[in-house]
């Protein structure tokens, strides 16, 4: 295939603010969204800021919005788009600006630090841990995370209200939580952080960080409503609560 | 230009890179008691080992019984063609079992056996069925189950932040001094000791897998305070990298696909690794297409040759592709497709289903896959005490991929990942021990600070108009052309005189725009890692004048009785890099037995 030419719109600025920027550049076959930008940055913006790392949707680094979907930029293949399509890619809106298209993701490293830790039961008599597949793949499919902070994103109770934040912990906690939760081993308790701390309420179930999952976990099915459920188990069953009356457990 | 305040932090630990050999050394040394932190040029979580895909190497025997470290040791000897560090490989062999059980207590799921316990798959140059996996994602839940296990710890982490200076006191590791990518402001650690877990240098070549941050950083570093290097002139190029398309080159594509039953095929059809059993590999090796086959349910039978150690695959594929049976994209076919079920490949390769699919077009439960070599691991790097992970200046400890020994002239698949967590973790624990018996107080220099400092900002003052993306590619070609699989004296002593017209050029990099998230001065900044580590490589690669793993020479294609004796050792004396062979440690005879059983 002959090298085409495109046209490309990219963000550039920092906190203090910043614009679009037009770029034309030649690309090849094969070549995904990523590639397109090292090209500028190689030939034509040195300084331009990118995250990425494995350039194979591993390791979840080069988030950004392109023309105005948030995805992977390598997994963005550029035949996807019209020939003489403009390709704008803006940063991840709902988290404060470095620079070009770099974001201060801090926000998830802090609420991956609330979470209470796994802690296994004890093991089994002849000192072995013995689980079943079956049992572990639901569980599995949420290990499949690879932090790329898209649906925490993408999801609208946060997305324009930097205010829900410090209540709230998003789609990949909720992600996080339901993997310790339903975990075979874990024994340590995550409901009152659940109902409380970490906001599970705040999620009306709209799926859009299932949509933009690229390892298509089903982060509402999944992970959010069952969660959902235990905790109106434990906080809102009507019947606990009648028994509730007469014992002091389950407080 | 005005002296600036540097941002400075006191510790006893400081671990650079926080893939799984740093993640495991800083929760080591943490739960040891001393002051650690942990320092990563990336966001925590996006280390390479995110990347690994196969499998953890551990002799459980949860599969077959009659595995154990005895026989993992001889399997990992024999792949390393016998110049591994023998008590490296003791220890690592006796310890991986127990590494990855801890990691099942630290939260981490394994694909599990009928019986309910970890369920082992097989790979190359393993005898039996031996790495602990989940599916073709390993690396990720490793990483992201260490990560989480050291948060809880509370342990300090300092991203997106570079180190790539260190500092000594009469000899001893006083600190480390870097930048913070984000502002682009330095940093100062003052530390009793020094664990690199930095990784290789791969990106100094054009077709690898390895990211961007696999500069040689560690390798660099340590040099620079006199510390020994060692095997540098073993590269692992694995042969399974993606070739098509172009953007994709280079793209691992896990060794797992011909262990759960792939087979190599040039455009002919034929399996040709049949062609290439070398007589070291024989006696263990299938002769026939149907005892191959038979091995994967049998161990009675011998071992398919699509499964030989990867320098023999390697070179292989590069023979076909040579030979005029490569496909047109200059690589040679994968198949799995004709040989297992369609959801069995995707239950076994989730992320190589998904891979071909988005970036190359290729359903593999019905296609074949292209493929080639790819620049992937170096198995050279800090020399290190084998119990320890001392380097050999005090205070300095490595692990992982940045330090050499375990894996001597080529790494086994899955071997990776144990060693990571084997040695990690006796890095931590064996820095912590340095810092408790420490005596007297360590300075920093300032002058040598503010030299380093100076050093690092002179992109900005540069007169020149070198690109540094550009030297960066021209080095990438430079390493790939000429000390890349097949190599030559005349064009390795070539690639010697490019890497010094490079380092020439590097003082006339240009940087654009300021010191904020600025990668173009990042790079610029990397190529001295990338230059130190690929002028070492190419020294050491003249130095050995024979054929054995992961160097091949055309001029000396064969094994040399004396070099099977000695290790090419590089140091830096007066600025330069000198070399030395020295010789083996001794082995004792009762692991000398294990390797002469014949199978």
């Amino acid at each position: 295939m002959a090298e085409q030419q495109v046209h490309m719109r990219l963000w550039r600025g920092d906190a203090k603010g910043g614009e679009f920027r037009d770029y034309r550049i030649g690309v090849g076959e094969g070549m995904v969204v990523l590639d397109v930008v090292h090209a500028i940055q190689a030939q034509q913006a040195n300084d331009l800021a990118v995250r990425w790392n494995c350039k194979a949707g591993k390791c979840g680094s080069c988030s950004a919005e392109v023309n105005g979907k948030p995805r992977l930029m390598c997994m963005a293949r550029m035949n996807t788009f019209q020939p003489g399509e403009t390709i704008t890619i803006s940063p991840m809106r709902t988290f404060p600006i470095i620079r070009d298209l770099v974001t201060d993701v801090s926000f998830n490293f802090q609420k991956a630090k609330e979470i209470p830790a796994f802690k296994p039961k004890p093991k089994e008599a002849d000192g072995t841990r013995r689980m079943f597949q079956e049992d572990i793949d639901r569980v599995q499919e949420f290990h499949k995370c690879i932090e790329c902070f898209l649906c925490q994103n993408v999801c609208h109770v946060i997305r324009d209200h930097d205010d829900n934040k410090p209540a709230f912990a998003g789609p990949r906690f909720f992600v996080r939580l339901a993997s310790l939760e339903m975990h075979p081993l874990d024994c340590n308790d995550r409901m009152e952080l659940l109902q409380q701390k970490a906001g599970l309420g705040y999620c009306n179930i709209t799926k859009c960080c299932t949509e933009v999952c690229p390892e298509h976990i089903h982060i509402t099915d999944n992970a959010i409503i069952p969660l959902k459920e235990r905790v109106v188990d434990r906080y809102y069953d009507p019947i606990a609560k009648l028994l509730g009356l007469f014992s002091t457990k389950n407080k | 230009m005005a002296e600036e305040k540097y941002e400075t932090h006191e510790y006893d630990v400081i671990v650079i890179g926080a893939g799984g050999a740093g993640l495991r050394a800083a929760v080591e040394a943490s739960a040891q008691g001393v002051k650690t932190a942990l320092v990563c040029k990336s966001l925590l979580g996006k280390a390479h080992t995110v990347m690994a895909e196969g499998g953890i190497a551990a002799a459980m025997g949860n599969i077959y019984p009659e595995d154990n470290w005895k026989v993992h040791f001889r399997d990992t000897m024999r792949g390393g063609k016998l110049l591994n560090n023998w008590r490296m490989a003791q220890l690592h062999a006796q310890e991986a079992p127990d590494r990855v059980l801890e990691l099942e207590e630290w939260g981490a799921l394994f694909d599990r056996t009928k019986d309910g316990l970890i369920l082992q798959r097989d790979f190359g140059g393993h005898r039996y069925a031996r790495l602990a996996h989940v599916g073709d994602r390993t690396g990720l839940e490793m990483i992201r189950t260490l990560q989480q296990h050291a948060v809880h710890k509370g342990i300090d982490v300092y991203m997106e932040c570079t180190l790539q200076r260190l500092l000594t006191d009469a000899g001893k590791i006083s600190g480390a001094f870097g930048y913070w990518r984000e502002s682009g402001k330095f940093i100062l650690f003052k530390c009793k000791s020094v664990v690199l877990a930095t990784g290789g240098g791969g990106k100094a070549w054009k077709v690898t897998s390895n990211s961007w941050e696999y500069t040689g950083d560690g390798v660099t570093m340590a040099a620079d305070v006199g510390a020994d290097l060692m095997d540098m002139e073993f590269m692992q190029f694995h042969p399974t990298g993606m070739v098509w398309p172009p953007s994709v080159r280079g793209i691992l594509v896990t060794e797992g696909v011909r262990g759960d039953g792939g087979t190599l095929k040039n455009t002919k059809g034929e399996r040709f690794m049949f062609n290439y059993i070398p007589e070291f590999f024989k006696a263990e090796t299938a002769e026939t297409e149907k005892e191959a086959d038979a091995w994967y349910e049998d161990k009675k039978n011998r071992r398919t040759p699509d499964l030989l150690p990867r320098d023999e695959v390697a070179r292989a594929i590069n023979s076909e592709v040579k030979a005029g049976r490569g496909t047109e994209h200059g690589g040679v076919f994968l198949d799995i497709a004709s040989r297992r079920p369609a959801d069995y490949i995707q239950r076994r390769l989730p992320s190589m289903y998904h891979q071909f699919k988005e970036l190359a077009d290729v359903d593999i439960t019905k296609e074949a896959m292209e493929v080639g070599p790819t620049c992937h691991y170096a198995m050279g790097g800090v020399r290190v005490d084998a119990d320890t992970t001392a380097a050999t200046v005090p205070g300095l400890f490595a692990a992982g991929e940045v330090a050499a020994g375990l894996h001597g002239a080529n790494r086994l698949g899955g071997n990776s990942l144990s060693d990571l967590l084997v040695f990690g973790r006796r890095a931590g624990l064996y820095a912590a021990q340095y810092c408790k018996s420490l005596k007297g107080s360590l300075t920093v220099n300032n002058d040598q600070v503010n030299a380093f400092a100076r050093e690092m900002l002179a992109p900005f003052e540069s007169k020149g108009n070198e690109n540094p993306y550009t030297i960066h590619a021209d080095l990438q070609e430079c390493m790939q052309d000429l000390v890349g699989i097949i190599r030559v004296e005349s064009e390795l002593k070539k690639a010697l005189e490019t890497l010094q017209q490079l380092k020439q050029r590097t003082r006339n990099v240009k940087i654009e725009g300021n010191r904020q998230y600025n990668p173009g001065w990042h790079l610029a900044l990397d190529l001295h890692s990338l230059l130190g580590f690929a002028e070492a490589a190419t020294l050491a690669a003249i130095e050995r004048k024979e054929s054995r793993g992961g160097h091949t020479r055309d001029d000396y294609p064969n094994t040399d009785a004396k070099f099977a004796k000695v290790n090419v050792v590089v140091r830096k004396k007066n600025g330069k890099l000198a070399l030395s062979q020295e010789p083996l440690p001794e082995m004792p005879d009762e692991l000398k037995a294990l390797l002469e059983e014949k199978k």
